[in-house]
């Protein structure tokens, strides 16, 4: 009678065209997000085939990753940048896609955009090409990241192939302590699981901690399902999924909205559901987490040492010698107190309202260490704006962080903002990996952006439940 | 047109590291184009210049067709442009413990054979190979074995990626486009394209 099947096989039988006989579903996607980055090369092969975009009022652009988030002014300094920005414009424009472009207020990271505009909805399926596309299951859709021939094959008919994944059901039970944040719950299930353990599986995300989370921490919590190896995580939509839909401007109104909701709230599995694998975890047990390495699994919590590669199994030993010598720190050290450059707040991960003023809250009456070069980036044109008119960049500014416009900035440098040689940057971005910042030999600490608030003004790795002045 | 893959033969590259993610196979910076052209010649870029003897700077492996690498390779960005560069540099195949599945799908749709092996096996083949770098290896698709000298060691790789390769039909889009009209129909049945009323 009931329904055993967990959200994510629903999801998956509604947008189910067929099934191949070698188990592939050819998947339709209900929402297909796109950006300058991995776009060109795929309309590249729609004109070479003579194909149409076969939904475009199922498909949605922005521009994030090469922005300059202080001169924008066109053309860009970066004249392959400015080729960039020029071909989605010129695509969009003639295969008939909307474009939130620079000039447009709705700009901003994709997959900021993408809830704040209520295009993403719970029992979509959504793709873009972009691995973080994760973070819109935090509304109860099927999301994953894909690459550029995908993107051409979304594009020209509005499916793809896919191999139906496992489903873990990952479990977080109790309070978070004061001063921890959904970063450092996500942080932790990487450190436990590895950043593999989710290869095969999309990850469902439940428990009294998700359920207390507000949408903009799941969407955090979503966001990082990749780094754990899992293409797809998502979290089942309830009543706060619904308010934070509703009066939306891609949502439906009135009796097409409670008809929306009413469908949306009947998605979410059920407790009888049945799923592949489950792991539980308690909120106890989480720490402020911070990464010391070159993986988002290489990480410890603020108050604990760094490993000892004798401690590691043998099969992760070199793994660890390789980070901790390119990090530059050394085995059993406190993480704590470790020197910084650079403080980023932004990102996909966390570069939403509830993040930029909870970082201003922290360095409100403070400033920014000397040594120290800080930013702020909002995720988008909207939040930027928000944060304006509840003077939050007032409170950055006067602590001496910079204020600048929406895009992906410093999480992979591919526009202006980079570290420079061996610089540390306490990031609220989701990537360590070697050069991710943009100098091959730059280094990055991963953490909540309170905590990179607090690194930000102390001038190296701080603990925030000890910061001066703050009431965590 | 014969796009059929049943093995993949050449010298080989052996980088026996765990975790390589895109951003190092190719840094971000390279990903300002408009094309994929190029990108070969950026392959593992940062990972070289601080590495003089990083395998992809090592005479002896440049003309090799076969990449083997340890755990969880590919993991991190959806790029493309990471299996295209290595594609671009001259890659055929690739060889790992594991691969992370947004790359190992990229490969797919490239035509780039990615298959696993275990650690062992790898960690052997890679030692033939630092025995002698001019020694070939055979990876063949119908009999799931990579073959190297004296050395043979049995691959795998998902009977659906394994199909496409060797019948040829690793061209997605043809597929996918040949539904035709199915897709509109069941555009009807999805609650939210029709007023939440389906």
């Amino acid at each position: 009678m009931s329904d055993r099947r967990n959200l994510f096989n629903k999801v998956w039988d509604l947008h189910d065209v067929r099934t191949l006989p070698n188990d592939q579903t050819q998947l339709f996607i209900g929402l297909h997000l796109i950006h300058e980055v991995t776009s060109p090369q795929a309309f590249e092969i729609l004109r070479d085939r003579d194909l149409k975009v076969a939904c475009p009022d199922q498909t949605v652009a922005t521009v994030d990753h090469i922005v300059p988030t202080s001169d924008q002014s066109r053309p860009f300094q970066d004249g392959l940048a400015e080729k960039m920005m020029s071909a989605i414009e010129r695509n969009c424009d003639e295969f008939g896609v909307t474009l939130l472009d620079l000039k447009d207020g709705r700009q901003g990271i994709v997959h900021v955009v993408g809830p704040e505009q209520g295009l993403t909805q719970p029992g979509m399926t959504i793709v873009c090409g972009d691995s973080h596309t994760s973070t819109h299951g935090a509304f109860g859709s099927i999301a994953i990241g894909i690459g550029t021939s995908n993107v051409a094959q979304v594009l020209a008919t509005q499916t793809m192939f896919l191999a139906r994944p496992k489903v873990r059901r990952v479990v977080v039970n109790g309070d978070l302590a004061p001063g921890v944040y959904a970063k450092d719950v996500i942080l932790y299930i990487i450190q436990q699981l590895g950043v593999q353990g989710g290869v095969g599986y999309a990850y469902e995300y439940a428990g009294t901690t998700i359920g207390a989370m507000s949408m903009e921490e799941r969407m955090t919590v979503c966001n990082m399902s990749i780094e754990g190896g899992a293409r797809c995580g998502y979290i089942n939509p309830d009543q706060k999924t619904v308010e934070y839909l509703r009066g939306r401007p891609s949502v439906p109104t009135g009796d097409e909205f409670e008809r929306a909701a009413a469908w949306w709230l009947t998605l979410a599995s059920r407790n009888e559901a049945e799923f592949d694998d489950e792991v539980v975890y308690n909120a106890a047990d989480i720490e402020p987490t911070v990464t010391w390495g070159i993986t988002p699994a290489q990480s410890v919590g603020v108050s604990q040492p760094l490993p000892k590669v004798a401690d590691c199994v043998a099969g992760e030993q070199t793994l660890i010698k390789e980070a901790l010598n390119f990090m530059g720190l050394a085995e059993g050290e406190p993480v704590k107190g470790t020197p910084i450059d650079v403080a980023f707040i932004g990102s996909c991960t966390n570069s939403r309202m509830s993040d930029l003023r909870e970082a201003a809250r922290i360095v409100a009456g403070h400033k920014v260490a000397d040594s120290v070069k800080a930013i702020v980036v909002p995720g988008s044109q909207l939040v930027r704006e928000q944060a304006m008119q509840e003077g939050l960049h007032e409170v950055f500014e006067a602590a001496g962080f910079e204020w600048r416009e929406a895009g992906c900035s410093m999480c992979l440098a591919m526009n202006p903002d980079k570290l420079q040689g061996r610089e540390v940057c306490a990031s609220s971005s989701n990537r360590n990996f070697k050069g991710r910042q943009g100098s091959p030999t730059g280094r990055t600490l991963l953490m909540s952006p309170a905590m990179v608030a607090a690194a930000a003004i102390e001038g190296r790795v701080a603990d925030i439940r000890e910061f001066a002045g703050a009431t965590v | 047109m014969t796009n059929e893959i049943k093995s993949v033969s050449g010298t080989v590259i052996p980088l026996m590291l765990d975790d390589i993610d895109t951003d190092r196979i190719i840094p971000a910076r390279y990903l300002r184009c408009v094309t994929f052209d190029g990108l070969g010649d950026h392959a593992f870029e940062d990972d070289r210049q601080q590495d003089p003897m990083h395998p992809f700077n090592r005479a002896e492996f440049s003309g090799a067709s076969v990449l083997v690498a340890g755990r969880n390779f590919g993991c991190g960005s959806s790029r493309e442009h990471a299996p295209q560069s290595l594609m671009r540099w001259g890659i055929n195949a690739v060889i790992a413990e594991s691969f992370a599945e947004i790359f190992f799908g990229n490969c797919c749709s490239l035509g780039v054979a990615a298959v696993t092996a275990s650690r062992d096996d790898l960690d052997k083949l890679a030692a033939s190979i630092g025995a002698d770098p001019t020694l070939e290896v055979m990876v063949c698709l119908e009999t799931l074995t990579a073959t190297a000298g004296e050395l043979s060691i049995s691959v795998d790789l998902p009977s659906s990626a394994r199909e496409a390769l060797v019948t040829g039909e690793w061209d997605y889009l043809g597929q996918l486009l040949s539904a035709g009209c199915a897709v509109k129909e069941h555009m009807a049945t999805v609650p939210y394209l029709n007023g939440f009323s389906a």
